[in-house]
């Protein structure tokens, strides 16, 4: 598949460079890990999970109802007896374990996470799969530290929380919520997404392995009915949702009166601002992590593009010549930048969203790529002759779909940016430092990327303003959240 | 020769203005002996509205005031209170407080007053983070106003309930629309004079009375307010208020004590919760 434009002059093909799935082990059938033991669910119902490259089935995942709930919230409820009060230093010890067990085991990890979701293998291998142990590892080391984070407020667990994670970073939302819970000497009922249950399944295996005290994590499969039965139920003293604002809403709603805490990692729509005066080939790879990372499955990504008049031609041209050296294939392939759309149903979504841009006057532009026969795909996707009323540039689309405007001054990009209802993330390029301190300070969003994108850390708080939610996520900021006061 | 007192009008505070309420309603308060002290304006939802452009557009600039600036704006305000302590005083007994009660209530006023200013220009030192990332990049997080707060006062202690839940929020850079204690509004709007003249840009507070079971919901649900702060124990109100809330991922702020004299009810923590993190990420290497 040989390219050729302007910029990228070389011709050459990639030969396939498979990662191989040898070494992964992984059973046809999955139960739920409840009270430290893997069991059927009560009413014995299982779904499938299904790989989106091919729509071929990889496992039987247990379906978990009601009852299994239940007796999930129970195990937690009498774990936390003894949890809550174990030495601190010892509990950052079952926390350091598990973060060691998942180095050891991360090429394993980083495969099923490709498998089951779709994600490229050098970002399962390089971004979700070790900063999913370094989350673990950070967090592990607060345990015992917690007077210091917190100083003369005496902070306590909160008792038995009821985690919901979604399928665009699998492994790496189940550490970003157990890691701290955990680590504040809480208990836990995980639900991952239907569509990525297997790197929590495997999870739970380790957990198993390090010998935490029965009960302290149970991890729980299903789809929405699940997570509404997690939600509601009366034992329950937390919710930590990451999924749509829409489903956050429910949440919030459904919780009020009782005496539930609740934090929020929802949708966004963030802008990426490029100005005439930044290093436009940078700006460029810059756009191109801030969309198409992960498919554009990702609550942050840079969706509304905003460049300056005058260069607006320039970075277009080039942005357009790199998408068509992007690589949209076999997730496993480590040369793969563009995997498949984690399910049908996200697909349908993105195309749909497609079809409305167009439908409303946006001009597209697609790469020029062959997608596989099977499975989910999407190729990468720009929109340009848009204006802030159109859908697309209001709506999440949750895929590799780009909506680009153009602004002439600083006061204009910033109303522009800040005009939508979420607040989760911004990116502004530019090589004049006041100019980037002042956008960093008047865009209303939870993290500013200033000459980059799209990057995480244990360390760092990652959280949203205004309708993408509440509280913080990584860093000492991302304990609050787990820990009440006297 | 006996002389004719002159009676205040009592109106709402809105936008550094004293507007009747465009609703024309009002509702008597009365001393112990029954006699009317003031008709006191009741708020429509149209107030309520009108408050939220206001302080939406301050919002603005009020968080762009320095530090220092906003921590001597505070500080004005407690000048100006103590100048009026007595009056303020007497205006609490009127209303039905103890002589000794409503002498400490406000003298504790001033001090909470003074007390946050001398924050302003500390909390974000106290809360903020330069976080060590596993890659090359300076990253730090700071705090942030929610923006505009609205707010229903506590019904105890009309004028230390009302400064203990302002005071934070707009030192925080926060503009907030008030819903005065019902029974104890005298001091709300006379606190709201002090404020008119201690350099306050108009519609950084913005100061309501009426009936809570009227305009609860509508402090709750409007989708321009980005947090609400709600004094009191009531569980219907308490559900309503998360409920509607969600509409637009409202934060919500519960403070369900009676009693605001203690310096418990004074700390960093009551700022920290009108706010919202940021963090900033920059390449280090070139």
């Amino acid at each position: 598949m040989a390219k050729k434009n302007k910029y990228f002059k070389a011709s050459w093909s990639y030969d396939p460079a498979p990662e191989s799935t040898d070494h992964i082990q992984l059973q046809k059938k999955y139960d739920l890990y409840i009270d430290g033991k893997f069991i059927k669910p009560e009413n014995g119902k299982y779904f499938e999970t299904i790989n989106p490259t091919n729509d071929e089935i990889i496992a039987k995942v247990a379906l978990a109802e009601k009852e299994d709930v239940d007796k999930a919230v129970k195990a937690a409820r009498n774990a936390f007896k003894s949890w809550s009060k174990i030495e601190p230093k010892e509990r950052g010890k079952y926390i350091y374990r598990i973060a060691r067990l998942i180095q050891e085991r991360s090429r394993e990890f980083a495969v099923i996470e490709s498998l089951d979701g779709g994600k490229p293998i050098r970002e399962s291998r390089d971004i979700d799969i070790p900063l999913a142990a370094n989350h673990f590892f950070y967090y592990a080391g607060w345990a015992d530290k917690l007077e210091y984070a917190f100083p003369n407020r005496n902070p306590k667990p909160l008792g038995v929380t009821g985690q919901i994670i979604p399928w665009n970073f699998p492994l790496l939302m189940a550490a970003w919520k157990l890691a701290p819970a955990l680590a504040t000497g809480n208990t836990v009922v995980l639900k991952p997404a239907e569509t990525t249950p297997l790197t929590a399944l495997k999870l739970a295996e380790i957990i198993r392995d390090t010998g935490l005290p029965k009960g302290v994590v149970n991890i729980i499969t299903g789809a929405g009915k699940t997570g509404a039965n997690i939600v509601n139920h009366p034992d329950i003293d937390k919710i930590s949702f990451t999924g749509s604002t829409a489903v956050g809403k429910y949440i919030q709603k459904t919780v009020a009166g009782t005496h539930k805490k609740i934090t929020l990692e929802l949708g966004g729509k963030s802008a990426n601002i490029i100005f005439e005066d930044a290093a436009i080939d940078q700006a460029v790879e810059g756009i191109i992590d801030a969309i198409f990372f992960n498919q554009g499955h990702v609550c942050c990504a840079g969706s509304r593009l905003f460049i300056q008049e005058s260069v607006a031609d320039t970075v277009i041209q080039k942005l357009k010549d790199r998408m068509e050296t992007l690589i949209v294939g076999d997730p496993l392939d480590k040369n793969t930048d563009i995997g498949a759309i984690n399910s049908k149903r996200q697909l349908i979504i993105i195309e749909n969203y497609i079809k409305i841009g167009l439908n409303e006057g946006g001009e597209i532009f697609q790469t020029d790529c062959k997608l596989p026969s099977k499975g989910n795909w999407c190729a990468p996707t720009l929109f340009l002759n848009l204006s802030q009323s159109h859908t697309i540039v209001q709506e999440e689309i949750f895929g590799p779909v780009l909506a680009i405007q153009t602004f002439r001054t600083i006061q204009e990009v910033i109303e522009k940016a800040n005009n939508t209802p979420y607040g989760l993330a911004a990116g502004v390029w530019t090589q004049n430092g006041a100019k980037l301190f002042h956008l960093s300070q008047k865009l209303k969003a939870g993290v500013i990327w200033g000459n980059t994108f799209n990057k995480f850390d244990a360390t760092s708080p990652f959280g949203g303003y205004k309708e993408s939610g509440f509280g913080r996520e990584g860093g000492l900021h991302g304990l609050k959240p787990y820990v009440k006061f006297e | 020769m006996s002389r004719l007192n002159i009676n205040k009008t009592y109106k709402l505070y809105i936008g550094g203005k004293f507007p009747r309420t465009e609703s024309s309603r009002y509702y008597p308060i009365t001393n112990t002996k029954g006699d009317l002290i003031a008709n006191m304006c009741l708020a429509s939802r149209k107030d309520f509205r009108n408050a939220v452009v206001i302080a939406r557009k301050v919002q603005e600039s009020w968080v762009s005031t320095s530090a220092l600036n906003k921590g001597q704006i505070l500080y004005r305000i407690a000048e100006m209170l103590e100048g009026r302590k007595e009056q303020f005083i007497e205006e609490l007994i009127l209303q039905g407080v103890q002589k000794k009660a409503a002498q400490i209530e406000v003298s504790t006023s001033i001090d909470r007053l003074v007390y946050y200013a001398g924050w302003s220009d500390k909390y974000q030192q106290f809360f903020s983070s330069v976080n060590p990332v596993n890659s090359a990049h300076f990253n730090f997080t700071n705090l942030e106003p929610t923006g505009v707060v609205s707010i229903i006062a506590p019904e105890n202690q009309g004028l230390l309930g009302l400064i203990s839940v302002i005071a934070p929020a707009i030192v925080g850079g926060n503009t907030v629309i008030v819903l005065a204690s019902q029974n104890i509004s005298l001091s709300a709007i006379s606190f709201s004079e002090v404020l008119n003249s201690s350099d306050v840009p108009g519609g950084v507070v913005n100061i309501l009375t009426g009936k809570r079971e009227e305009l609860i919901s509508h402090f709750a649900s409007h989708m321009d307010v980005n947090a609400i702060i709600y004094c009191g124990t009531d569980q219907k109100d308490l559900k309503t208020v998360s409920e509607l809330a969600s509409n637009n991922v409202k934060r919500t702020i519960f403070y369900k004590k009676n009693d605001w004299l203690n310096s418990s009810n004074e700390s960093p923590y009551f700022i920290e919760k009108t706010q919202e993190a940021k963090t900033t990420w920059h390449p280090v290497k070139i």
